[in-house]
């Protein structure tokens, strides 16, 4: 027992040095092995580089953009203990609601003739208010009735896919403006991304809205007992994914320049991923922008990497699958870690 | 007492030598040497952290002593898991009962040893009968197939024991079995340990009411800051001997007394009452004034000081906040009319375990100050933070430190530290000095007091009397969810204040 005892002080020095560290250097380790990774098997089996290519990269960063923008606001659920199932199926609501009002005058059977060829403000800010809204009841529905968020935001999830459904009775919803393409095309979606992240990190970590958010989920009684009013608070977390969730859904349909309800399958499972491989734990409390940003990027090179590599897209499945459960396991690992060593 | 060795004719059943424990700043049990002999009940008495219940968990497996020694009817005892406990004849009673209450009582019972059949599958049926068998043992009439959930707790007590007793437990351990039953069931408890006593099991009770020591107990132990004070019979025992014995102790306590209060009333109760918790609860506190609240636990002092903080809404009666009526809806609405509240429970309702010293001192404060648009400003609250720690004494390498890595006290003075930021008018806390090393519990005191001393008004439950005693201008005492009695600081002592807690 002694003996474990001295073991364990002895590399304090090195210890104490990692400690210090960011708790993203691991995580933006494991995404550098990956790149590296990558490369050299791109050396050896298909005679290319993987990372000296800006194209690629480029497309890389696009394709996990929007999975980019609803981690950040899931990330904020999960640190407030919470979980957001809804995320995918309120992309494809948004994206219906918000093609629907950037229709061109050239559509042949638009969902409203008479509001076509609007301004660009116009169906991004449905997109956002359909998306916050379904927040809001994602929220009220925690908040109010106490359900857990699992079952709460299942729910939302279930209907807010059949209103995208319901919306056009299953059409989907094609010629739009131009303008509206634009937001989806070029890198303004990796802009937004990046913006968003750089917002919301700078949200949770210096203002008041931030150390609530932490607070919560470390401990919702004593959070209640500080004087924080926790209801309130879940409120406006939940519906600020929402409302990420629905500039995730602008993004979709303006860079696939239509809407439809089968949109976003899934995303909500990608934006957890990425969270989750970023630090965040489902127990609330512990989560950092930072880290769900390099989580995204660590499915992004995933993906990339294995197309680059011409690899089947079951396997990528598979593979993404075993990333997800290594992060929790390895994360689990240095949480008991650090517990223990105290 | 060091001659239990010499005299030994047959072993006990149980013995206990130099059992010490310690917890990261806190010595939970100091050479405690205790006997449990074959046929007896053996009552442990002492107040709340004088370290029964850890005892009591070190005896059924739970925990595992830092050194000394138990035997079993003279053979060493090594336990490292509760069930191991179970299996050499050692069952624990909880006083949160360890029960699956979406499973039946049969069930419950028998876990893990099911009779099976050939294919493997449960044969309910001998189960069932088993289960019958046993409670008719224990005179309980109780449907075996019955769900858990739907049982009283009385009943579910009673599955608790037929369990232990399916095991043959030779040894019983009980905490406070009787705390949440009426006065019917616990004679019906009373009567069934009687029979157990008879079949030559031998059992630990712990409890904290002296009457059911004298009706049921052949001896009687007490504990005391984790020692053991001694042991005696209910014939050589009186009940002024066993409370002096579980109070009397010298501690760090604050000689001087505290400077009389002369401020306003700035909270009152008037007939508050919350259903089933407490009735009828009226006082009056002044700025300045430290008002003690002495009583057992399950007296409804918690339940109270939640309720005057707005964490449970009051089924009748009202609150009044410098004169005026308070509805007070949440803790936001307490914190905005001036209140604190430390909670008895650091790790529940106190500590974010998580995060920072920095994040735990500022969080309540941010709802007021060093907050621009929504934006901290980190550097005034850091600083007003660092101001704290070095105030308070805080021993923590830096504002990042975990909170989980301070000591008790320190932690109890990061939680102090929170409120103090917010500079409240009245201040209540609820055992403020539980799990607290000495050093901190005198430092906390002087704290407390300096505080009066500058015109906050502190309403301080504890269930230690001498801290009570030295630190209240007045003491409320509580029973049974009423308040029996408020002593001045002249009249209150602490056989008075037991005598109208343990009525």
């Amino acid at each position: 027992m002694e003996q474990a005892v001295a073991d364990r002080t002895a590399p304090s020095a090195l210890a104490a040095r990692v400690r210090r560290l960011p708790p993203e250097a691991g995580i933006l380790l494991v995404l550098l092995a990956l790149a590296l990774a990558f490369e050299l098997l791109g050396w050896v089996f298909v005679h290319q580089s993987f990372l000296a290519n800006q194209q690629r990269l480029v497309v890389m960063i696009l394709q996990v953009s929007v999975i980019g923008v609803i981690a950040v606001g899931v990330t904020q659920v999960i640190i407030t203990g919470g979980i957001d199932l809804s995320s995918g199926s309120v992309v494809a609501l948004t994206a219906m609601v918000a093609a629907s009002l950037a229709q061109s005058s050239e559509a042949v059977r638009a969902v409203f003739p008479s509001l076509t060829d609007l301004p660009v403000v116009v169906p991004v800010a449905a997109g956002l208010a359909v998306g916050a809204a379904a927040g809001l009841v994602n929220g009220m529905l925690i908040a109010g009735t106490g359900i857990p968020p699992f079952i709460a935001t299942l729910g939302v999830m279930v209907s807010a896919r059949g209103l995208a459904k319901w919306y056009t009775r299953g059409a989907p919803v094609s010629m739009l403006t131009d303008p509206y393409a634009a937001i989806g095309s070029g890198a303004v979606p990796v802009v937004i991304f990046l913006a968003t992240a750089l917002v919301f990190h700078v949200a949770l970590r210096y203002t008041r809205y931030g150390k609530f958010t932490y607070a919560i989920g470390a401990n919702r009684e004593a959070a209640r007992v500080a004087g924080i009013r926790v209801g309130r608070h879940l409120l406006v977390v939940y519906t600020i994914a929402g409302l990420l969730s629905g500039l995730a859904g602008v993004l979709t349909s303006a860079r696939a320049v239509s809407g439809q309800a089968g949109m976003g399958l899934m995303y909500e499972l990608d934006a957890i991923a990425a969270a989750v491989i970023g630090g965040a734990s489902l127990s609330g409390g512990v989560g950092r922008i930072t880290g769900t940003v390099i989580g995204t990027l660590i499915l992004g090179v995933v993906t990339s990497g294995f197309t680059f590599l011409r690899i089947d897209a079951y396997y990528q499945e598979i593979v993404k699958g075993g990333i997800i459960v290594v992060a929790v396991v390895a994360d689990q690992y240095r949480r008991r870690h650090r517990l223990t060593a105290t | 007492m060091g001659s239990a060795a010499a005299t030994r004719v047959t072993p006990a059943l149980l013995e206990v030598s130099g059992v010490s424990k310690s917890f990261p700043g806190v010595t939970a049990l100091e050479e405690v040497t205790l006997l449990l002999k074959h046929g007896t009940v053996h009552a442990l008495m002492g107040e709340n952290g004088a370290g029964k219940s850890t005892l009591m968990k070190i005896i059924a497996g739970i925990c595992t002593p830092d050194s000394g020694e138990l035997r079993l009817e003279g053979r060493p005892l090594r336990l490292d898991s509760p069930r191991q406990a179970l299996e050499c004849g050692i069952a624990m009673i909880h006083q949160e009962l360890n029960l699956l209450p979406t499973m039946s009582v049969a069930e419950n019972i028998w876990i893990r040893r099911e009779p099976l059949d050939a294919l493997g599958l449960v044969r309910h049926r001998e189960l069932n009968r088993r289960t019958r068998v046993l409670l008719e043992r224990l005179a309980v009439d109780l449907d075996p197939e019955a769900e858990l959930r739907t049982l009283p707790l009385a009943a579910r007590q009673m599955v608790e024991i037929a369990r232990a007793l399916s095991y043959d437990a030779r040894v019983l351990i009980m905490d406070e079995p009787t705390s949440a039953l009426t006065e019917r069931e616990a004679g019906r408890l009373f009567a069934v340990i009687r029979d157990l006593r008879a079949r030559g099991v031998g059992i630990f009770y712990v409890t904290h009411r002296i009457e059911e020591l004298f009706a049921l107990a052949d001896e009687i132990s007490v504990l005391r800051d984790g020692r053991h004070i001694g042991t005696g019979t209910p014939r050589n025992l009186s009940r002024d001997d066993i409370i002096r014995m579980m109070v009397g102790r010298e501690l760090a306590l604050p000689t001087a007394a505290p400077a009389a209060p002369a401020g306003p009333v700035v909270l009152s109760a008037h007939g508050l009452s919350v259903a089933g918790e407490f009735d009828d609860v009226s006082f009056e506190l002044q700025a300045g004034e430290i008002l003690g609240v002495a009583g057992l636990v399950g007296s409804g002092r918690s339940k109270l000081a939640e309720t005057l903080f707005g964490l449970v809404a009051p089924s009748g009666g009202e609150i009044r906040i410098q004169g005026s009526a308070a509805r007070l809806d949440s803790p936001a609405a307490a914190i905005s009319r001036g209140l604190g509240f430390v909670t008895e429970d650091r790790k529940e309702t106190g500590c974010f375990l998580g995060l920072g010293v920095l994040e735990n001192l500022e969080i309540s404060v941010l709802s007021r100050d060093f907050v621009r648009c929504g934006v901290v400003r980190s550097g005034a609250a850091r600083r007003a933070c660092e101001r704290m720690v070095s105030a308070l004494k805080i021993k923590t390498r830096d504002l990042s430190e975990r909170i989980e890595n301070l000591s008790g006290g320190n932690q109890q003075k990061v939680l102090l530290g929170r409120w103090l930021l917010l500079k409240p008018r009245i201040l209540i806390l609820d055992e403020p000095t539980r799990g607290v090393d000495v050093g901190a519990k005198a430092e906390i005191h002087r704290l407390i007091m300096r505080l009066a001393a500058e015109g906050t008004a502190v309403l301080m439950i504890s269930s230690e009397l001498p801290e009570i005693l030295a630190m209240s201008h007045r003491v409320m005492v509580m029973h049974a969810g009423r308040v029996t009695g408020i002593l001045g600081r002249e009249a209150a002592t602490q056989v008075r204040i037991m005598d109208l807690a343990a009525r």
